[in-house]
């Protein structure tokens, strides 16, 4: 799930001009590509310093690949000149994974947006990184099928992101994060090579290469075509919002779902404060008096469907449901999905200013870790809204604020560090789908010793040897010794 | 949480020990109960610990040592009504190194994504965790993917925290003459549709009522289960390809409908590997064990 963070940005401190080795690195790729897909100005070079994240870095040229062989000779020069660069799809990732690392080159592959083919029957689809995840399952609708991780983002985001970050979505509860929608990749290494990684089988030989590059966060290499598994549509799908007086009964209410042998296409939950900001921004009908709502989906065959509708709905009165509003059709249906999807639009009526967190806990740690949420925003005097993957115990408590307002990018900071940790405390994870990117680089070792994170660092200099594919993000300092570059203005937990 | 536990925390214990027998030099392999490939002859030979440390039904996860045998793993889980996608025999550990998915991976995905999180003993003799205990979970690169069929050249796994799912209300094979992408057209997700180049056989799983509908609309008969599949060997097909068997000898071969598995009597055919993909496996196994100590030979 992405969302764009609308914390202000740390101002840009000096826009240095091209020095003599920055002019003869844009000349050559100047050679290597048409003149007009290298661009340099500081105009054009500042709209890519960020990502949807609140921190910034300083490229020195952007490329606009339109090939494979574009990405390939980008990345030589890269090689020549010893410049790192940052591959780079639609810069919707909140983590700071896109923003360019000092002097980068950022390849832009928003131009390579070509669905290449489509087999509905075998379900493999072949496109380019650049084609934005909403028009694939929309442009092969009709052919029965879609590519099922759908990130908040979706209409924006792109597949080759998707890839890069091993992206989520409320859909992943039945079906799974991106890398197990992926059959292949067809790569530039960071040394130049072009390859391919797993392949439209199912056990190509060797080690499986293209697991380890999904989620590597642009530091394995460039992918350039992608071959994606395809789902079958739903046959029959039952939307449901239950509400509640407590967030304690709702959370209880999705682990006993799931320990009930029921795994529901998607279970997202909204606190009040949410479904009131929502509300007054769609006029769903939502339940605003209610201290939490959960949007529960089923999908499946109809008597399937039917079955896992009325266990939910026992359940649901045993934690003690308030009102329960089933989507009577199609329309109904997409505005409850409005709501939930709108969350973060209709924020700033509230503040200017949020910034979007992204932690998992066990399931049954739910209750428990969002009474600690609060208390934390309550101490720092932060709105808090949590709106998020319930059914994956996947977090994206929101914290609001005016930025105008003295001290309180302090506040943020440190009541997002503490949630963080109350996450992993609880048995937890650092980042369910936005990835560690730069945000949360410095708190793997929360999660990772030393030896772990060795281990990582091992993997990356296997498929990176000069560190020139998006160095600083990932691994803390200390286990990449040779990515010395700096982190970028405004990095922080 | 419904944990059913022999002791709160015993495999890190294990883990330790596993690692010091493991050791930091010599060459060393391991082996699981044998099923599927064995250890490494006339090398020193080490074995995983074994044992359930908990299960979470509602978490839907389970941790256990990696030389649990997976019938050991499936009987403490069908106590909960669920189960793991790794394919019976031997243990979970021989299972992951080996990679291999069995026949419902058409409905249920490959043995590679359920595994969560691991301690493995490194070539170091280290003992490294790799992944989290959650289903969702991006922190980090994956190394759980890479160490799943990489037949412990990268690693010995210690313990493994497994991903599990429901097990269906009712479930059903059944058989058909009808061609093969017609069926799996017509069918709402099936579990495994398996082709021998005359035969078809399905299985579905879900409510009783949806399989005895999908059934009667696509004309198939019930049956108690599949062809006895062929073990001389296992190819990898892109599932388009698979459409060259029609040429095949019917019943010298059932393959994996929608997969690309085809368990065939005649050997599979070589296949070339890129040589950057080799020399990617290198630079990995290098890196992870630079004496090559790990299960020697099975690198290659």
């Amino acid at each position: 799930m992405s969302a764009k963070v609308s914390a202000p940005v740390s101002t840009f401190q000096s826009e240095s001009q091209s020095n003599s080795s920055g002019t003869e690195l844009v000349d050559r790729l100047r050679v290597r590509l048409r003149p007009d897909q290298v661009r340099d100005s500081a105009t054009e070079v500042n709209l890519y310093r960020h990502d949807a994240s609140n921190m910034s870095g300083h490229a020195s040229v952007v490329c606009f690949a339109e090939s494979r062989d574009d990405v390939q000779a980008v990345v030589q020069v890269a090689n020549e000149f010893n410049v790192p660069f940052v591959a780079r799809g639609s810069g919707t990732g909140l983590s700071g994974g896109a923003v360019p690392p000092d002097g980068a080159i950022v390849i832009s592959l928003s131009k390579m947006n070509r669905i290449l083919s489509v087999d509905p029957v075998n379900r493999i689809a072949w496109v380019e990184p650049g084609v934005l995840n909403l028009d694939l399952s929309t442009q092969i609708a009709h052919l029965g099928v879609h590519f099922a991780p759908d990130p908040s983002s979706q209409q924006t985001c792109s597949i080759g992101g998707n890839v890069a970050n091993n992206s989520g979505g409320p859909h992943c509860l039945a079906d799974g994060v991106t890398s197990a929608h992926i059959h292949a990749i067809e790569v530039v290494l960071p040394d130049g090579t072009i390859t391919m990684l797993g392949g439209e089988d199912p056990e190509p030989d060797g080690l499986d290469l293209r697991g380890a590059f999904i989620g590597s966060e642009g530091m394995f290499g460039v992918a350039t075509k992608i071959a994606v598994k395809l789902m079958a549509n739903p046959f029959e799908v039952a939307t449901l919002l239950l509400d509640f007086s407590t967030v304690a009964d709702g959370a209880y209410l999705v682990s006993d779902i799931i320990a009930d042998g029921i795994v529901p296409a998607a279970v997202e939950m909204m606190d009040q404060l949410c479904l009131q900001v929502v509300e007054e921004y769609v006029h769903a009908g939502l339940p605003v008096e209610q201290a939490a709502a959960l949007l529960i989906e089923v999908v499946g065959l109809p008597a399937g469907v039917e079955a896992d509708v009325a266990r939910i709905l026992e359940l649901a009165q045993a934690r003690n449901v308030g009102g329960i509003r089933v989507a009577a059709d199609e329309a109904e249906r997409a505005l409850l999905w409005k709501g939930r999807k709108s969350a973060f639009g209709a924020i700033s009526r509230v503040k200017p200013n949020y910034y979007l967190h992204d932690t998992v806990v066990p399931r049954h740690r739910l209750p428990g870790v969002l009474d600690e949420i609060y208390e934390i925003a309550d101490r720092y005097e932060l709105f808090i809204i949590n709106v998020f993957h319930a059914g994956d115990g996947n977090l994206h408590p929101l914290l609001v604020f005016d930025a105008r307002e003295p001290g309180v990018m302090d506040r943020v900071r440190s009541a997002g560090d503490e949630i963080v940790r109350a996450s992993v405390a609880a048995g937890g994870v650092l980042s369910g789908e936005h990835g560690i990117g730069l945000e949360k680089r410095d708190l793997m070792p929360l999660m990772f010793s030393d030896v772990d994170l060795a281990a990582q660092a091992d993997l990356r200099r296997a498929f990176d040897p000069a560190l020139l594919a998006n160095p600083d993000k990932v691994l803390p300092s200390p286990a990449t010794c040779g990515d010395i570059h700096s982190a970028p203005e405004g990095a922080w937990v | 949480m419904g944990m059913s536990s022999t002791e709160a925390n015993f495999l890190d214990a294990a883990s330790e020990r596993f690692a010091t027998e493991v050791g930091a030099e010599g060459e060393v392999t391991i082996a699981g109960s044998g099923t599927r490939s064995g250890a490494v002859d006339g090398v020193r030979l080490v074995h995983a610990p074994v044992g359930i440390e908990w299960v979470q039904p509602a978490e839907m996860t389970i941790k256990c040592g990696a030389g649990t045998p997976v019938e050991e793993v499936d009987a403490a889980l069908r106590e909960h009504g669920q189960r793991v996608v790794i394919p019976s025999g031997g243990t979970i550990g021989g299972a992951l190194a080996v990679g291999q998915s069995g026949i419902d991976r058409l409905g249920y995905g490959p043995i590679r994504d359920a595994l969560l999180q691991t301690h493995y003993v490194s070539a170091a003799g280290e003992v490294v965790k790799a992944g989290g205990p959650t289903v969702k979970n991006v922190s980090g690169f994956d190394l759980c993917r890479l160490l799943v069929g990489s037949r412990g050249t990268l690693g010995f796994f210690s313990d493994v925290i497994l991903r599990t799912r429901p097990r269906a209300q009712a479930e059903q094979w059944f058989m058909s003459e009808r061609d093969p992408w017609e069926l799996i057209a017509e069918l709402y997700r099936p579990i495994s549709v398996l082709w021998d180049g005359a035969t078809v056989w399905v299985h579905l799983e879900g409510h009783a009522d949806d399989i005895a509908a999908e059934a009667s609309t696509t004309g198939m008969v019930e049956t108690d289960g599949p062809s006895t599949l062929p073990q001389q060997a296992r190819w990898s097909m892109s599932p388009s390809e698979l459409e060259s068997l029609r040429v095949a000898t019917p019943g010298s071969f059932v393959a994996e409908i929608g997969v690309g598995i085809v368990h065939h009597t005649r050997p599979a055919p070589n296949r070339e590997q890129d040589a950057a993909v080799v020399e990617m496996n290198r630079r990995i196994r290098h890196e992870f064990d630079p004496a090559g100590r790990l299960n020697p030979g099975l690198a290659d």
